[in-house]
This record gives C-alpha cells, structure tokens and sequence, in this order.
C-alpha cells in the first residue's frame, strides 16, 4: 500500500516531498503536541486530522488531545470567538471563571503530555488559558490563532492576551490579523487536503446522486455557499443576492451547514436562516452532520457558483476547497478571502447582496470565463494552498524554534 | 586542476509579522526607516516561496500595494523598476524606496491611501537552509538532475545567492567559472536568466533549457 506521503506526491511531485523529509531530517524523534477543542467539525480539526499522520510518517512523534467542557464553557469560548472577531460582546466573569476553572482541569488531565512535548500548538482560544499553570515548563509552547482578529472588540482581546503573551511565539493566517505581540509571530496561512474525502475526485455519478438526494436540479445553475450556520458568514445576504439573481435568471440556491460541536449558537442562526428562507422550493437549506464530507464534495463539485459572502472570515477554507474543485468564487472583501479571491482571475470579491448578484448574473451570462477561472483556481490551490505547504512551513517554524531564531539557519550535515 | 564539486543545498522559508503597518504613502514612508532588514529581502523576493498569486505586472510588494492598494499606478510603477541588486546594501535599497516616494509625495497634493484593512504590513522572514546530501562533480552529471531539484534549492541557489556572494551571480555559474572558458556560454545563459516576472517553476525550466542547449551533446 502506498503511504500517505507517496499519495500526496501523485498530486505534487516528488520533489515537493523528498523536500519534506529532508527538512523533517533534523525533527526525527521529537515529540510535538497539537491541542484544541474538537476533533470533528471546522477546519481545524479537518487539517489536524492529516497533518498528525503527516508528521509521524516524517518521523515526528506527533499527538493531537481535544480540551473538553461544559454548556459554559464553550459559551463563553464562544462569545470570545465573536469578539475576537469585531463583536461587542461583553463576557460575564462567571462565564470567565468557568473559562479558567475548565482549562485548569484540562491542564491537569494533560498534564504529563504537555510537559513531555518538545514543541506544543495550542489552538484557539479554547486551550488558551493552559499556558499560566506551567510555569516550570522547558518545551516550548505556541498559539494557533485560526480566527480573524483584525479588529478585535478590546476588553476581550485584552483578557485573552495576557494568556497569549507568555508563550514563546504565535502563528497567524494573515499579517492583518496579528496583534503587537513582543513573541515572534509567524504568518502561515491553512491549506487544505486534497486526499480527504473532502476534497478528492468524485465520480460524476456519485456527484449526480447526492444533488438528487437533496432535490437539486441539475438542469437549473446552481449557487451554493457552504458554511456553519453563523451570522458572520451572512447567510441571509447571500439570499437576498439569489433573491436579486432569481429576477433575472433562474437559478436554485444551496446553504449547507456543517455543525461544529464547539458552536452553540449554529441552532438559532440556522432557525432564522430557514424563517428568511421562508416556503422557496428553490432554496434548499442543508442541516450536514459533521462528518458530511463527501455531501459536501458532491455539492461544491455540481455547482456552478460557490459564494462565501462572509462579513468576516478567518481563511475562508471553504473558498479554497471551491477554488480546488475549479469552481468560481464570489466571497466577502474580508479575511483571507481577499488572499484567494483575485477579481477577474478566481471570481470576485464583494461587500453588499447587489454587488453579488451582480457578479453571479455576469458568470452565469459566460461560461467561458466561469471555465477559466476554475482553470486558474485550481492551479493556484495546487501551488499555494495544500496541505504540504503548511506542512513545510509548519516544519521550518519548528526548525527555527529547536535551533535559533536567527533569520537564517543553516543546519549541517550531523544535525539532520 | 582540482575543483570541488557543487553541492545541492536547499531552503525553506517562513514569513514572520514585524507588527508594523503603513496606510498611506507617508506612513510607509517613515516606517520604511526603521523598517527592519530582513523586510526588503521578503518583500522583494520572499513571495517567490510564500503563497500568492503570481502578479503578472508587479514583482515586488510595494508596486503591488502601490498599484492595488493606493490606485496610485505612478507609485507603483516606480516601485516596480528597483532591482535591489542593483545596490550594494540594504540600506541603499531602504533609501532608494524611500526617495521614489519622496518624489511621488512632492508630486501630489493628496497623500495617497488605502482603505482600512487594505494597509501595508511589513513582514520579515526566517530562512532554513540545509544540506540535501547531493553533490555533482561535472556539470554534465547536473543535466538530469535540475528538473527534478526543489523549488527551495533553486532559490538558495538562484536568487538568495544573488545577496551572498560577492560577485552576486548564481551559484551554478560562479562553479562553472571554476572551469576556465568551457562553460562560458552556459554561464551567459544562466547569468541572462531574468528572475523578475517568473516564478521559480519556470526558473528551473529555463535552467534546465540551458543545459539542455549546451551540455546534452556532452552527455
């Protein structure tokens, strides 16, 4: 059977991974621990779940542990998630201490694997706050910072930084979100796995069946956005832009929504989505279980639009999974939808619902232009946005942490 | 004559935020001197290894920013003709990008700027080099070789070599010169390689056209 890094070097050459082994040569043995708050739903737990056997056949001891908690706790990540984001939402201390109380019994769960790791990722807020009861540690600690934290709402940003600031370094999607930080801040932007089931090739029967399940036509253009049901991505102004598109052309609108078990308020955001949504036989409005991958596959692969019109983004991961699949994408002006969306070149970027429609009706009027971008699209996933990119620089950081912080580090021959 | 042989090494490269940002044309340009050095490297060259969108017009981030940012298509015209190997230092860089904007700001009545969230983040980079365990002692043992080379060992050797050698050349040709005349043609082809406007795909391909044109009959 071939291992997993011979798949990927069916896709990206084989240079690109002996480059990986020879840059993992020096990490062989070391123990490195990943740690967030869930191992399903989101994109992080999609990318940890391929990077962690990744780094063990490179020879890395690689682990991945899941903070856990109750109703509180993830309401009160949550909150600070929205804040991070630009809300003005003020977190009780009660929900504070619940924070505090429940990353103490996670510490102390994890304790032993925290300490015995060479280099450990904490990402997300969620583990954050783990850091201050490891005063004696001699590893080296950093954050994963996944969320977009341009203009964070401060009290909030403020609480969560004196956690942040006692680790040794932090790892960023894009220069706009970092925040003054004395620590080196790296700026490595996610990728996706172009093996997961995800993203991999899908017979085009397969692709028609799932639209048939979920009683999509194939003979009207569809335009689909995939995303948690959450009020930053805007589900409402993407129907409103199919509501200004549906005057004109005809065309049947998908919103498919992977919960996360991190996310309490997916519910109430999905209920609104449904009310706005109201009795349109053409809207069809997708509850996914987390695990819906290949659903979800099927979907970006049988539409002829991927819109992402977020009002905030992280990455957008779902913005490269569409650009993977050659599909145009309309996405917000936001995040690093804005390092993937290029007008004219891999779809449009957009800031109101007319501005989207506008951009639809123009793609759906060509079709040789939808065909080129997606030509474009793919090409620049395969070069920029695939999991051995992250990979690879993942690699360096941990390179540089181990041996020096110099702007160039030169290893010999004996230390690989 | 005894000439060592020439030993493949390779690079990767992570980008570090300096935490420091401009929004107009001034902002940058008081920010470019205290800029710190490894900025101008990134920003000329590090996106060669670093996700983005090939720029067709633009080889470095400040013509890009200039012209995408700004709308300021002078600025970012001006921007786009610096070749930091044109100077003998960074600090020759810094003040040439800061008196291109000296001039551009005694030109204009309005200061140009860009929106929030569209601002200039200067970024720095830290580079990993090491050893491949390849060596070549004659060139024509390369021919078959190049193709198949990282693209982070064609930027060590291509375009980082450029800032670390004295004669700031590549270091394919500074080995081939190690042979007196015999390869002469070949080091004028490598040397004419011009790596603005390509990415470091089509860089290997031009070396491997190279060889290909004065080394296959050798072979």
């Amino acid at each position: 059977m071939e291992s997993l890094l011979e798949q990927y070097a069916g896709i990206v050459g084989n240079e690109v991974i002996d480059h990986l082994r020879q840059l993992a040569g020096p990490l062989r043995g070391i123990k490195i621990l990943h740690v967030n708050s869930t191992k399903e739903g989101g994109g992080v737990a999609e990318i940890l779940n391929r990077l962690i056997p990744l780094k063990r056949e490179l020879g890395i001891d690689a682990e991945w542990e899941i903070v856990t908690g109750d109703k509180d706790f993830y309401q009160c990540t949550k909150k600070m998630h929205n804040s991070l984001q630009g809300n003005r939402d003020d977190i009780s201390p009660s929900l504070l201490e619940t924070y505090e109380k429940t990353n103490v019994l996670n510490y102390e769960r994890l304790r032993d694997k925290l300490l015995g790791a060479d280099v450990v990722f904490i990402h997300d807020p969620q583990p954050a706050a783990m850091i201050s009861h490891c005063s004696d540690r001699r590893n080296r600690w950093l954050w994963r910072c996944h969320i977009d934290v341009s203009r964070p709402y401060r009290p909030v940003w403020k609480y969560l930084r004196e956690y942040i600031k006692q680790y040794d370094a932090s790892i960023w999607s894009l220069s706009d979100f970092a925040q003054p930080l004395e620590q080196p801040m790296y700026l490595i932007p996610p990728s996706i796995d172009p093996l997961s089931e995800k993203n991999m090739a899908l017979p085009e029967k397969e692709i028609k069946e799932y639209l048939r399940s979920f009683g999509i036509s194939r003979d009207i253009p569809v335009l689909t956005q995939v995303s948690r049901f959450d009020r930053f991505k805007d589900p409402i102004g993407v129907i409103e832009s199919y509501r200004l598109v549906k005057k004109y052309v005809p065309v049947q609108l998908v919103l498919a929504g992977g919960g996360a078990s991190d996310d309490p308020e997916g519910e109430q955001v999905l209920n609104e989505v449904k009310a706005f949504a109201g009795e349109d036989p053409m809207i069809h409005v997708l509850e996914l279980p987390p695990d819906a991958h290949r659903a979800i596959n099927a979907l970006q692969r049988g539409s002829d639009i991927i819109l992402q019109k977020s009002l905030k983004e992280g990455f957008g991961l779902t913005v490269t999974e569409a650009l993977w699949k050659g599909k145009p994408v309309i996405g917000g002006d936001t995040g690093g939808i804005k390092l993937q969306v290029i007008d004219h070149f891999s779809g449009f970027r957009v800031t109101t619902p007319e501005g989207a429609s506008m951009r639809i009706r123009y793609l759906l009027k060509h079709p040789e232009i939808r065909k080129t971008i997606g030509k474009n699209a793919r090409q620049f996933v395969l070069e920029n946005y695939l999991i051995t990119r992250q990979l690879r620089e993942y690699l360096t950081l941990v390179v540089g942490m181990i041996f020096g912080s110099e702007e160039k580090i030169e290893l010999r021959m004996h230390e690989r | 004559m005894n000439i060592d042989g020439f030993r493949i090494l390779d690079c990767a490269l992570v980008a570090i935020a300096t935490g420091v940002k401009a929004q107009t044309l001034r902002e940058l340009r008081d920010k470019l001197k205290t800029a710190h050095p490894g900025c101008f490297f990134y920003h000329f060259w590090g996106g060669l290894l670093n996700p983005h969108f090939d720029d067709p017009e633009f080889q470095n981030d400040f013509a890009v920013w200039a012209s995408r940012s700004l709308n300021d298509s002078r600025m970012s015209e001006k921007f786009a003709v610096i070749d930091p190997y044109a100077f003998e230092n960074i600090e020759d860089v810094r003040q040439e990008l800061i008196e291109v904007i000296e001039e551009r700001l005694s030109q204009t009545e309005i200061v140009p700027w860009a929106k929030t969230g569209h601002e200039f983040h200067f970024i720095r980079s830290q580079m990993v080099v090491f050893d491949t365990g390849v060596t070549f002692l004659e060139p024509t043992e390369m021919l078959h070789a190049i193709p198949g080379m990282s693209l982070g060992s064609i930027f060590y050797h291509f375009i980082d070599a450029r800032r670390r050698t004295e004669e700031r050349k590549n270091d394919l040709s500074l080995w081939l010169a190690a042979f007196g005349d015999t390869y002469e043609k070949l080091i004028e082809d490598l040397d004419n390689i011009d790596p603005f406007f390509i990415s470091l795909t089509r860089m290997r391909r031009e070396i491997t056209l190279a060889f290909n044109k004065h080394l296959k009959e050798d072979a």
